[in-house]
């Protein structure tokens, strides 16, 4: 198993104690608000996430072969959806950040529960991620 | 005493019935409440059964061959031409041309002013327009050296007509304005923008996309130049609209795309053109769409457009009187005139959040900037929920878009 992979198995053992799809959202969305936002001037444009229907803002690059992540949205569902990626990815060696596979969302059924248009959106986010990590890996 | 007529009462269940996917449940069981009509409507059975029996039994080329099928093809298709006739009204069947849609109709009638416009032309569009009623004149403002000028709007998502003189000048060549804003539901008057591009002698092209649906429609009343809307929009196929045009500007045009069906005679030297509308529909064209639009345009004319009309505008005033109730909810768009669509934001709740959870109770709305993304900027809203009924839309979907509201306030409030 690998860290990446760990991670993720924290995420859903939080998760799995909810089974209605209501309180799901609700977890989903307090584990946004338990992420630091990223300061207003921080949100620059050059950060915006192309593919997301909501702004989304992606800060990530790669020190000393550590992968760094940090990211906002102004829809409280998907900062929720960034911020279960941040705690994925974050503080990853940048190799595993570029190869790691993404399974917590439908693991825990999330996926099921948001628009295929949000799931586009989660795409890109990871997408974004990936890239970064490349470039530094 | 003065008797009169009374029309029969709208039987709304007898309708929903027609449409199959009316029945259908979402997630897990949950009735579907399908307010998303200003994007696409449903389709009636009979246009489900129209094109299954064109496929199954006179699918053919039409326009060219001797054989039986294509003869009864062609008559079936120009059927079809003659109903989009008397659903606008117009004049002459050669005076409706089948295209892909609202955009690609916008996009023939641009094409064609590319030949007309030169440096220093004008070209007017106005504040409300969906991008498909944008982009192409920009594009054509690029190509030709002429200049994009826009109708204001006021808060309200009314357009402001005090300054019309300023922005109609005797530069302007071509006005193209929506009739309903899909965004806001805003009902654009039309009379003074019309006379005004006239007085000044420009063409007017009217965007009746959001209007086909709900309201009857005359183009020879109206008095435009150039009419669009689109089939999918009108309880027909995907993929099949109409353009009408008055007969002299559609000669002035030049042909959109080159191909079969459209031309007089080829040789390598030259080619001379079709007359109308054939001058405007290259290769093989739409043929089933065609039919079933055709087919859903008489629904639509059987049913009574003043009677759709009619329900719908009371189905609308309760969903603005229950929305209104609803705490932290602020209409975007309070025009003086609405038709189907209704915009909103709850709260701070970012209008993908709302739509989101909406959605899992089974209601379907639309988000976002709509397809008219300088509509958002001038009301300084990144996006917004809206919800747009139809006339097989009832007061229990109404009750349920509120329902559902409440659910998403208590999840983000």
């Amino acid at each position: 198993m690998t860290e990446a992979d760990r991670r993720q198995q924290a995420i859903a053992d939080e998760f799995a104690f909810v089974d209605d799809w209501m309180l799901q959202l609700q977890q989903l969305i307090e584990h946004g608000e338990a992420m630091p936002p990223l300061a207003d001037d921080a949100k620059t444009d050059d950060l915006l996430v192309r593919g997301c229907q909501s702004r989304v803002w992606l800060d990530a690059g790669t020190e000393a072969g550590t992968f760094h992540v940090r990211a906002d949205s102004d829809s409280q569902l998907v900062r929720g959806l960034a911020s279960v990626l941040v705690r994925v990815f974050d503080g990853l060696p940048a190799d595993e950040a570029a190869t790691a596979d993404v399974w917590v969302f439908s693991k825990v059924g999330l996926a099921d529960h948001l628009s295929p248009n949000r799931a586009n959106g989660l795409d890109a986010m990871w997408r974004a991620i990936r890239e970064a990590a490349r470039r530094g890996a | 005493m003065t008797t009169e007529t009374i029309p029969p009462p709208f039987d709304v269940e007898r309708v929903r019935a027609d449409f199959p996917i009316l029945a259908r449940t979402v997630y897990d069981g949950r009735p579907l409440v399908y307010l998303d009509n200003a994007a696409t409507t449903q389709k009636p059975q009979v246009v489900l059964d129209r094109l299954a029996a064109y496929y199954a039994n006179e699918n053919a080329n039409v326009h060219r061959g001797v054989h039986v099928l294509s003869a009864e093809g062609t008559e079936s298709y120009e059927a079809a031409r003659r109903t989009v006739q008397r659903f606008l009204g117009a004049a002459h069947a050669h005076e409706v041309v089948f295209t892909r849609g609202t955009t690609e109709a916008i996009n023939l009638v641009a094409h064609g002013f590319g030949s007309i416009l030169t440096e220093g032309d004008e070209v007017v569009v106005s504040a409300l327009e969906h991008h498909a009623n944008i982009v192409p004149w920009q594009m054509l403002c690029e190509r030709t050296g002429a200049r994009l000028r826009v109708i204001p709007m006021l808060d309200s998502g009314d357009l402001d007509l005090r300054s019309l003189g300023e922005t109609i000048t005797d530069r302007a060549k071509v006005v193209a304005v929506t009739h309903t804003s899909n965004a806001l539901g805003t009902v654009v008057p039309l009379a003074p923008i019309i006379d005004a591009a006239h007085a000044v002698g420009a063409a007017v092209l009217v965007d009746s996309a959001q209007v086909a649906p709900h309201a009857p429609l005359d183009v020879q009343a109206l008095g435009a130049d150039f009419v669009v809307f689109s089939g999918h929009k009108t309880f027909g196929p995907t993929g099949i609209g109409a353009l009408w045009g008055r007969e002299a500007w559609l000669d002035k045009l030049p042909p959109y795309q080159g191909g079969g069906d459209m031309i007089d005679r080829v040789t390598f030297e030259k080619t001379t053109f079709a007359g109308l509308p054939a001058k405007f529909e290259a290769g093989t064209p739409h043929v089933a769409g065609g039919i079933g639009l055709g087919t859903a345009l008489e629904y639509l004319m059987d049913l009574g457009l003043d009677a759709v009309a009619a329900y719908e505008a009371d189905l609308l005033a309760y969903a603005e009187e229950r929305l209104a109730a609803v705490e932290g909810l602020r209409f975007v768009g309070t025009p003086q005139r609405r038709a189907s669509a209704i915009s909103f934001l709850l709260g701070d709740v970012h209008p993908y959040d709302a739509g989101t959870v909406l959605d899992r109770l089974g209601v379907a709305v639309r988000t976002g900037h709509h397809c008219a993304q300088p509509v958002m900027d001038r009301l300084g809203v990144p996006g917004t929920v809206r919800a747009s009924v139809a006339f097989y839309n009832t007061r229990a979907d109404v009750d349920a878009l509120v329902d559902g509201l409440a659910q998403v306030r208590a999840l983000f409030g």
